[in-house]
C-alpha cells in the first residue's frame, strides 16, 4: 500500500532539491552587480507600467469565468479520448450529451453579450 | 486502463432530470426567441414542472434503483420530490408580479429555479454520498444567485453574499465528511457504507465517528438547525420574498430527506448511537428559534426563526427514527410547505409595487385593506402555531405522537412547550392586522389584481385547511414511505 506511493515520494524530493540547488548554487557562486534595468520584473520583457494594486475591469471577470467553462471541456476531453476505444458508441452519446449541455450556455453568453469586448 | 461502464437506467431519474432539461430550454427561449413580454417562459416552466410530477407519481410503489444503487426512487424519496416540484410550481407563480414590479429579468430566474429544484430532487434521491453531495452544490449555487436577484438592493446582495460564504463553508464540512468515512469505510454508497460500519472495528474508529459529525454539521447547516442557524434571519431577511419561501420549504424538504436517508441507511442506531446528539439538537434548535422569534418586529425574520425552530421539530421525528418518524416527518415537510407558502404568498400578496409590509406596525391594519392577502397569511400563522382544524396541528401531533411512542416523552414536552411559547409571535401580525387601525401609506384597492398570486395562495390555503380536516388521506400517503 505505503510501496505504491514511494515513487512520488523521490519525485517529491527530486523536485524540492532540483529547485533547492538551482536557486542556492546560484545565490552562492553568482556574482552580483545590479543594474537599474536588470531589477526590473521582466527583464527584456515588456516594462512595467504602474502597480500591479490597481483596479480591474469588471468584464474581465465574465472573460475568466467563460475561459475556465471550456478549459474544463477540454481537460475532460483528454481521459476520455484514451477510453474512447473501449465503448466508442457509448462515449460518444454521453460526450455528446456533455458538449449540448455546453453548448446551451454557449448560446446563452452568446446572446447575452459576452463575447463583446469592446 | 479497463473501462467498467455504470449501469444506465435514465428512469428513475426522471423527476430530477426534467426540470434540469426544462431549465435548459427556458435559457435557450429566452435569448433565442424574439419579443419583450416573456410571461409565457413561466408557463414552459410549470409544464415542465408538471411532466416532473407525474413521472413521480409513476414511478410510486416501483422501488427503483439506478447508476449502481447511487439513485434510490423508494416512495420517501418520490414524495419529498412531489413535495419539492409543489413548492417550485408555487414559487413561480408568485414571483411573476413580485419580479414585473421590480423589472427582474424573469428568464434567468426561471432556469435558476429549475436548476434548484432538479438538485433538491437529485438530492432527494441520492443514496451515495457523492450523488448527495452533487445535489447540494446543485441546489445550493442557483439559491446563491437568486438570493441576490434583486441585485439593486442592498440587503438582497447582503444576503446572497452571506448565503454563499456561510455555504461553501458547510459543503467544505460536509465534503470533509464524506472523504474521511471513505477513509474509514472504502466506500461512499450509503449501504455500503452501512455493511463496513457492521465491524465493530470500524463502527469505533474515531475517523468513522468524525465523519458522521461531520455530515452532521452539513446537513445542520442546510436545514437550519442551531447552532448552525446564523445564516437564516439575514438570508432569510434579504433575498427576494419568494424565494425566501422557496427556501425555507423546498432547501429544508430535500436537505432533510438526505439527512433521514444517511442517519438511517448508512447508520444504523444499533451500530453509531447518535440519537441523544440529534435530541440534543432537536431541543436547542426548537428553543432557539422559539425564544429568538419572540422579539423580532419583522415578519421576515420571525419566520426565519420560527424555520429554526420547525428544522427542530422534524429533527424529533430523525430521532424516533423508523417507520413512524419517516411517516410523520414526510407529513410534517408536507404541512409546513403549504402553510408557510401560505404565511409568504400572503406577505407578496400585502405589497405594493416594489415596497412590502414586513414590520409588525406596517402590517397594522391590513385585514381593512386587504381582507384576503390578510385571511390567507392568519390562516397560515394559525396553522403554523398549531392550532386545531390547520394542518399544523396534525403535523405536530403526530411528530410528538411518535416521539411519545418510542419512549421520547421528555423530548415531546420540550416540544409541546416550545410551541406554546411560538402562539405568542404567531398571533402578534394576527392581533396587529385585525385590530389595529390601519398603517399610512398604503392604497386602499390593489392596483390589478394578482391573479397567479391569488391561485398560488388560495391552492397553498385550501391545502394547510385540507390537511387539517382530511388528514387520511395525506397519512396514508405518509405511511406508505419508507426507505430502501
Amino acid at each position: 500500500m505505503s510501496g505504491d506511493y514511494f515513487p512520488l515520494f523521490v519525485m517529491l524530493v527530486v523536485s524540492v532539491a532540483f529547485a533547492a540547488i538551482g536557486v542556492g548554487v546560484s545565490a552562492l557562486l553568482g556574482p552580483r552587480r545590479p543594474t537599474a534595468i536588470k531589477g526590473q520584473t521582466y527583464e527584456s520583457g515588456m516594462p512595467s507600467i504602474g502597480t500591479a494594486r490597481r483596479r480591474v475591469w469588471v468584464r474581465y471577470y465574465l472573460v475568466a469565468v467563460v475561459f475556465i467553462l471550456f478549459d474544463i471541456e477540454i481537460i475532460f476531453f483528454y481521459p476520455w479520448a484514451v477510453v474512447f476505444r473501449q465503448a466508442p458508441i457509448f462515449l460518444l452519446v454521453e460526450m455528446l450529451a456533455f458538449v449540448t449541455i455546453l453548448l446551451v450556455g454557449y448560446i446563452y453568453v452568446w446572446r447575452k453579450g459576452g463575447f463583446d469586448w469592446y | 486502463m479497463l473501462l467498467t461502464l455504470p449501469e444506465i437506467n435514465l428512469y428513475p431519474l426522471l423527476p430530477a432530470l426534467i426540470p434540469a432539461v426544462t431549465a435548459m430550454l427556458v435559457m435557450l427561449a429566452d435569448v433565442l426567441l424574439p419579443g419583450k413580454n416573456k410571461s409565457w417562459l413561466a408557463l414552459l416552466a410549470l409544464v415542465g414542472l408538471a411532466a416532473a410530477s407525474y413521472f413521480t407519481v409513476m414511478l410510486f410503489g416501483a422501488n427503483l434503483s439506478a447508476f449502481n444503487a447511487s439513485i434510490v426512487a423508494d416512495n420517501f424519496a418520490l414524495g419529498i420530490a412531489l413535495v419539492i416540484l409543489g413548492a417550485g410550481a408555487a414559487t413561480i407563480l408568485l414571483s411573476l408580479d413580485y419580479l414585473r414590479a421590480r423589472q427582474l429579468d424573469l428568464g434567468e430566474y426561471l432556469a435558476l429555479l429549475l436548476g434548484a429544484v432538479s438538485g433538491m430532487i437529485l438530492m432527494a434521491l441520492a443514496n451515495d454520498l457523492i450523488v448527495i453531495f452533487l445535489g447540494l452544490e446543485l441546489f445550493s449555487l442557483p439559491l446563491y444567485v437568486l438570493s441576490a436577484f434583486w441585485r439593486t438592493n442592498d440587503r438582497s446582495l447582503e444576503a446572497g453574499m452571506k448565503y454563499f460564504l456561510l455555504g461553501s463553508f458547510s459543503s467544505a464540512f460536509f465534503l470533509y465528511g464524506i472523504a474521511l468515512l471513505y477513509g474509514a469505510t472504502d466506500a461512499t454508497n450509503l449501504t455500503k457504507i452501512s455493511a463496513a460500519a457492521s465491524e465493530p472495528t470500524v463502527a469505533s474508529n474515531p475517523m468513522f465517528l468524525m465523519g458522521a459529525a461531520l455530515l452532521i454539521v452539513g446537513f445542520g447547516f442546510k436545514v437550519g438547525l442551531a447552532p448552525f442557524q446564523w445564516w437564516i434571519p439575514d438570508v432569510y431577511e434579504g433575498a427576494p420574498t419568494p424565494i425566501t419561501a422557496f427556501m425555507s420549504v423546498a432547501t429544508k424538504a430535500a436537505a432533510f430527506a438526505a439527512f433521514f436517508r444517511a442517519f438511517m441507511v448508512a447508520f444504523p442506531s444499533a451500530v453509531v448511537d447518535w440519537q441523544f446528539v440529534l435530541a440534543l439538537l432537536a431541543v436547542v434548535s426548537m428553543t432557539v428559534g422559539n425564544v429568538a422569534a419572540l422579539t423580532q418586529t419583522n415578519l421576515k425574520r420571525m419566520l426565519a426563526y420560527s424555520s429554526i425552530a420547525n428544522a427542530g421539530y422534524i429533527l424529533i421525528a430523525l430521532v424516533v427514527g423508523g417507520q413512524a418518524g419517516l411517516s410523520a416527518a414526510l407529513f410534517y415537510l408536507a404541512a409546513y410547505t403549504v402553510m408557510n407558502l401560505g404565511a409568504f404568498g400572503g406577505l407578496v400578496a400585502m405589497g405594493q409595487g416594489d415596497q412590502e409590509r414586513l414590520t409588525l406596525d406596517e402590517l397594522a391594519g391590513a385585514a381593512q385593506t386587504k381582507p384576503w392577502a390578510a385571511a390567507a397569511m392568519a390562516i397560515s400563522l394559525l396553522s403554523l402555531a398549531g392550532f386545531p382544524p390547520f394542518a399544523g396541528f396534525v403535523a405536530k401531533f403526530f411528530v410528538f405522537g411518535a416521539a411519545v411512542n418510542a419512549g421520547y416523552v421528555w423530548l415531546a414536552v420540550i416540544g409541546v412547550l416550545n410551541s406554546l411559547v411560538s402562539v405568542y409571535y404567531y398571533l402578534h401580525p394576527i392581533v396587529k392586522m385585525y385590530m389595529n387601525p390601519p398603517a399610512e401609506g398604503w392604497a386602499q384597492a390593489p392596483a390589478r389584481a394578482p391573479i397567479f398570486l391569488a391561485v398560488a395562495v388560495i391552492v397553498a390555503v385550501l391545502l394547510t385547511i385540507a390537511m387539517g380536516l382530511f388528514p387520511g388521506g395525506m397519512l396514508n400517503f405518509a405511511q406508505a414511505a419508507m426507505v430502501k
